[in-house]
């Protein structure tokens, strides 16, 4: 596939097993080491490839965030009926009455 | 340490969250509601189901606007909503929408005046500028009701009620110095925030939240110390006294040698102390990015404009007017202007009474004594101008005693009426004349001799009857202190 | 095979005629499809039906129209929805165990809209777990099967419902396309598929893979059937921010056959020899020969930063997804890991337990790419070179109304083949990618057989000129044969 480089880029180490295991951590995923080994080696291959886009110069270049240029739409402060709580609750894996249940919660997040 | 004050400084900023005035919320149009059952006031977008997409609230953004322009701030014609990224159960999209490098509002200050010992009336008041960093636009989580009842207290429950109310969050420079700085910044912003009907701002319902970013610093340093946050303040003298503990916390640290450490505070205002719930070293990486969910919005400044000209008069402006127009204090000024209510309490009373100084003085000597002690607001009393105004042309006219005024008062808090005929009704118009209300005295003795020596055996109880005969015989001019003195002097002699 | 089976793999025209000539009743038109689908279960193209409901649905048009009411073109016809799309009251699994059991309790405006067109829901048609992929193998209901040859993938990851087209089991089927999720699917198919520009089709109730890239289209046996559901579909919504706000366009009437004017461009970066097999350039030739007999003038155009698009894609899809699956918690719906010791254990145990290897692969790389001290060198940079990449597509659209490429650089690969080697499937997606990153409209449509597998024409127009890439591809059509090319087994 000409068209695309292939990762024939050095392997320097952009992202090895301790790294896995940070951003692991970071996205509540729980890895066997050999998954990490593995998922180590594989995000390794694709960065490789994705070196390819600083041989580009951006720096004048602001970003794309969005499908098209036009502000944000606004929605008119008008209450809804809420959903039907017995609905809002049916697809819970554990409840008492109409709130959802998890294993206690120790700390306050800001 | 008592005399750290005279050797440290401190160095307070202040974050505070207050749930904006919107009958649905930021992304979604459930009805904003407090005091429901768990999840009956929630849309599918609060639940974070799967494909929900938000939709910005207009009065969200309009509140802001207001905000923005009332602590003259520069309010920015784009800016962008990102994703602050992190997992907690009562934050049901794994991230919340919140603005991070692209505000609303920015650049902003109020002034406020703190009032410290001394002056005239044993107060006056100390104004400071305190500059506020940015206010953005975010929406609140959900709660985690912890409760020994929910499965053994080995669980919690999630509402998610409280998901997506829309929050502005403001943000203060580290420009406070001491707690009571701090309390007055907030009491002030608070007072902002109910003027142009941003918030209701109650503390108790939890409406305005408040973080204090704490460091110490010798006198004369400039550079900062190292910072920690206190979490959660939820009442003017949590944030006092959390602030202070917090300050000689850290203080008693440094003088034994020790490092204060970044971290997040808790407070607990049982003991008075603070305690570090968590180091900052193993904060959060929260992958803050614009979300691709929302464009940005952008602002004209036509509205900007058209915002600003809808703009109540604003604390700062009255407390300016009231100093330079009606000619009161610096304090008295401020403490009028604490909220709307109680400013336009006092000017109506003024102009009706003439005299602002006069209607100055009552509302901050007996109006406010009485509502703190009845812990009412203004509008929850049966006093109104008109009736306050009427009692002080009484009284600085002469035609009442101060004593009397006093009693007039209390019944028109409690059950409002005409001061003028309260006056008469009961007698209270002062009577200067001591030789009428003796000769009154003196008739009335003669009239009814069984009383008096009923009196006379101890029995103080038909006193009043006699007070009422003499009073009726001065046509209730008769200032009744004087009567009960004159009739005790000529009975028991 | 019944006269209703027969009719059902013709054109959405012949449908509506035979139903409003009442040759056929919808409710023999939609147990006709259910009875294909029975049939065709091996291919695992549709993987969870409610007949029952399809059934009532039917009954309801085939009143009406029997009244000589229908609601639109589609009412009473089957179609067939993505598990990425939400139906109230229906599983929407995305194929993932994480959603086994989720059941919605609200419809997605497409829905909404085809069932306010009379239009019958017969079944939720496979896919890639939670659309990552581009084979229709990562999914907890197996692999589906490409109908013209079983042991070959019919791409992804929308491919159970290009395969559900192709094999004669509904006329329209919904897909939804990130990266090219329904073209490349179409061309492993032998069957038309539509990406409308993003803003054009509401997301809401399409499930999230990456925001600013996801949209939804229809797949369809002829050019014109897409563009019939299309306009039923498209239109602004309130509910999605990112929605054009304007009516959906009247693009049927603009299919005339003629191309004689229009100017097509062909990218210079995309025909390159060694980057497309033989036989899929043999076609792509061959397709633009007929359109410049028709009238078309051809132009070659330049997108120079061709070479970038794979990387910048991974990038912002990845990075997105990280974020979009963290609702996937175990908390509200979903799979919850049993017993978990703390909430900690919850979360990752459930998201472990509930994600395939594919899913946290991206996962982990769009985790990567935000974190603390990486955004400007991959999430910042990639989002600069997006801009480069729509600007390529400015400066080439300002030479020519269309562009015409392959929509894939071969034809259906073999099942298995490419599972193992994350890196080739992402580089099979190079001709589909960067309509996303720009917004573009794009279009597949099959342009003939090589080695007996179909091979896709890919054209691309401006942003929210539909109406030009459906002219030009139902032009096409009325000139070649290729169309009416079914895998073996599905004639009719
Ligand atoms: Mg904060
Ligand atoms: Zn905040």
């Amino acid at each position: 596939m000409a068209a695309v480089p292939r990762a024939n880029v050095p392997r320097m180490s952009r992202i090895g097993h301790a790294e896995v295991a940070r951003v692991a951590a970071l996205a509540r995923l729980a890895l066997s080491e050999a998954e990490i080994d593995g998922m180590a080696h594989d995000l390794e291959q694709i960065l490789a490839h994705v070196a390819s886009l600083d041989a580009l110069d951006t720096r004048d270049v602001p970003p794309t965030l969005h499908g098209f240029d036009l502000p944000t739409p606004l929605r008119p402060d008008r209450p809804a009926p809420p959903l039907d709580p017995e609905l809002a609750v049916a697809n819970a894996p554990a409840r008492q009455g109409t709130a959802f249940l998890v294993p206690k919660v120790l700390e306050e997040e800001g | 340490m008592r005399d750290w004050r005279e050797r440290y400084e401190l160095v307070i900023g202040i974050e505070v969250h207050t749930h904006l005035k919107t009958a649905s919320k930021l992304f979604s149009p459930a009805p904003v509601r407090y005091g429901e059952e768990p999840n009956h006031a929630v849309h599918e977008i609060d639940l974070a189901l799967p494909g929900v997409l938000p939709v910005l609230n207009e009065q969200a953004v309009e509140l802001a606007i207001r905000l923005g322009l009332a602590i003259h701030a520069t309010v920015n014609p784009v800016s962008i909503f990102a994703r602050k990224n992190y997992f907690y159960p009562d934050l049901p999209k794994g991230y919340q929408i919140s603005q991070y490098e692209d505000p609303i509002v920015s650049k902003g200050w109020l002034d406020v005046d703190v009032a410290v010992p001394g002056g005239a009336k044993g107060e006056k008041a100390v104004r400071r500028r305190i500059g506020i960093t940015r206010a953005h636009l975010e929406e609140d989580a959900g709660k985690s009701i912890h409760d020994d009842a929910i499965a053994g207290g080995a669980d919690s429950a999630i509402d998610l009620n409280r998901a997506g109310v829309p929050l502005l969050e403001i943000v203060s420079e580290p420009d406070l110095r001491t707690p009571e700085e701090a309390s007055a910044y907030l009491r002030t912003l608070r007072g902002i925030l109910r003027a142009v009907d941003v918030s209701d701002a109650d503390m108790e319902k939890g409406q305005l939240r408040c973080d204090a970013n704490v460091s110490i610093r010798r006198k004369g340093e400039t550079t900062f110390g190292t910072r920690t946050e206190i979490k959660n303040l939820n009442s003017f003298t949590h944030v006092e006294d959390a602030i202070l503990a917090e300050a000689l916390r850290q203080i008693e640290l440094v003088e034994d040698g020790k490092a204060v450490v970044q971290a997040t505070m808790g407070y607990d205002p049982e003991r008075k102390r603070t305690h570090v719930q968590r180091l900052k070293e193993n904060a959060d990486d929260y992958r803050y990015f614009p979300d691709p969910d929302l464009i940005e919005l952008r602002i004209d400044p036509a509205r900007i404009e058209a915002v600003r000209a809808s703009l109540p008069e604003l604390p700062d402006q009255m407390r300016a007017r009231f100093e330079a127009a009606l000619g009161l204090s610096a304090y008295e000024a401020g403490v009028l202007t604490t909220s709307r209510s109680l400013a336009e309490f006092f000017e109506s009373t003024a102009s009706a009474c003439g005299s602002p100084k006069s209607a100055a003085n009552w509302i901050i000597r007996d109006v406010l004594r009485v509502l703190k002690e009845r812990d009412l607001e203004i509008e929850q009393t049966a006093l109104t101008p008109a009736m306050l105004a009427g009692l002080i042309r009484l009284v600085d006219g002469g035609r009442t005693t101060a004593r009397s005024a006093a009693e007039i008062f209390a019944i028109l808090v409690t059950e409002g009426g005409d001061p003028e005929r309260l006056m008469v009704e009961r007698g209270l118009e002062a009577v200067s004349d001591t030789g009428a209300i003796d000769g009154f005295a003196d008739q009335v003795i003669a009239a009814h001799p069984d009383v008096v020596a009923q009196i006379r055996g101890g029995d103080d109880k038909p006193l009043n009857f006699l007070m009422g005969q003499v009073m009726k015989r001065s046509q209730g001019k008769a200032e009744p202190g004087s009567v009960r003195q004159t009739l005790i002097r000529k009975i028991r002699g | 095979m019944s006269q209703a089976e027969k009719v059902l793999s013709g054109s959405l025209r012949t449908l509506r005629e035979a139903l409003d000539r009442k040759e056929l009743t919808a409710s023999e038109l939609v147990e006709a499809s259910l009875a294909r689908m029975d049939r065709g279960k091996d291919l695992a193209a549709v993987v969870t039906r409610n007949d029952e409901k399809a059934l009532r649905a039917a009954e309801e048009a085939s009143r009406r129209i029997a009244a000589g009411k229908p609601r639109s073109v589609l009412d009473g016809i089957p179609v067939v929805l993505k598990h990425n799309i939400v139906e109230q009251g229906e599983l929407a699994t995305c194929s993932s165990r994480i959603l086994e059991n989720f059941v919605s309790p609200y419809d997605a405006t497409v829905v909404e809209r085809l069932r306010a067109a009379g239009a019958v829901f017969v079944g939720r048609a496979n896919m890639d777990e939670f659309a990552m992929g581009s084979s229709t193998e990562s999914s907890i209901y197996g692999p589906a099967h490409n109908p013209w040859d079983p042991t070959r993938s019919c791409g992804g990851s929308s491919g159970g419902s290009a395969a559900a087209v192709a094999a004669g089991f509904a006329p329209i089927a919904l897909g939804s396309d990130t990266g090219g999720s329904i073209r490349q699917p179409a061309s492993f198919c032998g069957v038309v598929g539509f990406k409308p520009s993003y803003g054009r089709i509401s997301r809401w109730g399409l499930i999230a893979f990456a925001s600013s890239l996801d949209q939804i289209g229809p797949f369809a046996r002829t050019v014109s059937d897409c563009a019939a559901a299309f306009e039923l579909m498209a239109g602004h919504d309130a509910r999605d921010s990112t929605s054009l706000p304007e009516p959906a366009p009247k693009v049927c009437e603009r299919l005339d056959g003629e191309v004689a004017g229009m100017t097509i461009g062909l990218p210079k970066e995309y025909f390159v020899e060694q980057g497309v097999s033989p036989g899929v350039l043999a076609r792509v030739r061959e397709a633009i020969a007929v359109l410049d007999k028709a009238g078309a003038k051809i132009v070659p155009v330049s997108l120079p930063h061709t070479t970038h698009t794979i990387a910048t894609y991974y990038l912002v899809a990845t990075a997105e997804a990280s974020s979009n699956l963290a609702r996937y918690d175990g908390v509200r719906y979903g799979r919850r890991a049993k017993d978990p010791v703390d909430l900690e254990d919850l979360y990752r145990r459930s998201r472990s337990e509930g994600f395939g290897a594919e899913v946290k692969r991206r996962i982990l790389l769009g985790t990567y790419v935000l974190s603390a001290g990486y955004y400007d060198a991959y999430y910042g940079k990639a989002q600069r070179v997006r801009t480069l990449i729509r600007r390529d597509f400015e400066l080439a659209f300002a030479q020519c109304d269309v562009i015409l490429t392959p929509t894939a650089p071969e034809t259906a690969f073999r099942l298995g083949e490419k599972s193992g080697d994350p890196l080739a499937m992402y580089l099979s997606d190079v001709y589909t990618v960067s309509a996303n990153l720009a917004g573009l409209p794009a279009l597949s449509l099959p342009c003939g057989l090589s080695d007996g597998l179909p091979v896709g024409l890919q054209l691309l127009g401006k942003p929210f000129d539909e109406a030009s890439i459906l002219r030009v591809g139902d032009a096409f059509e009325r000139a070649t044969p290729h169309h009416r090319l079914v895998p073996p087994g599905a004639a009719s």
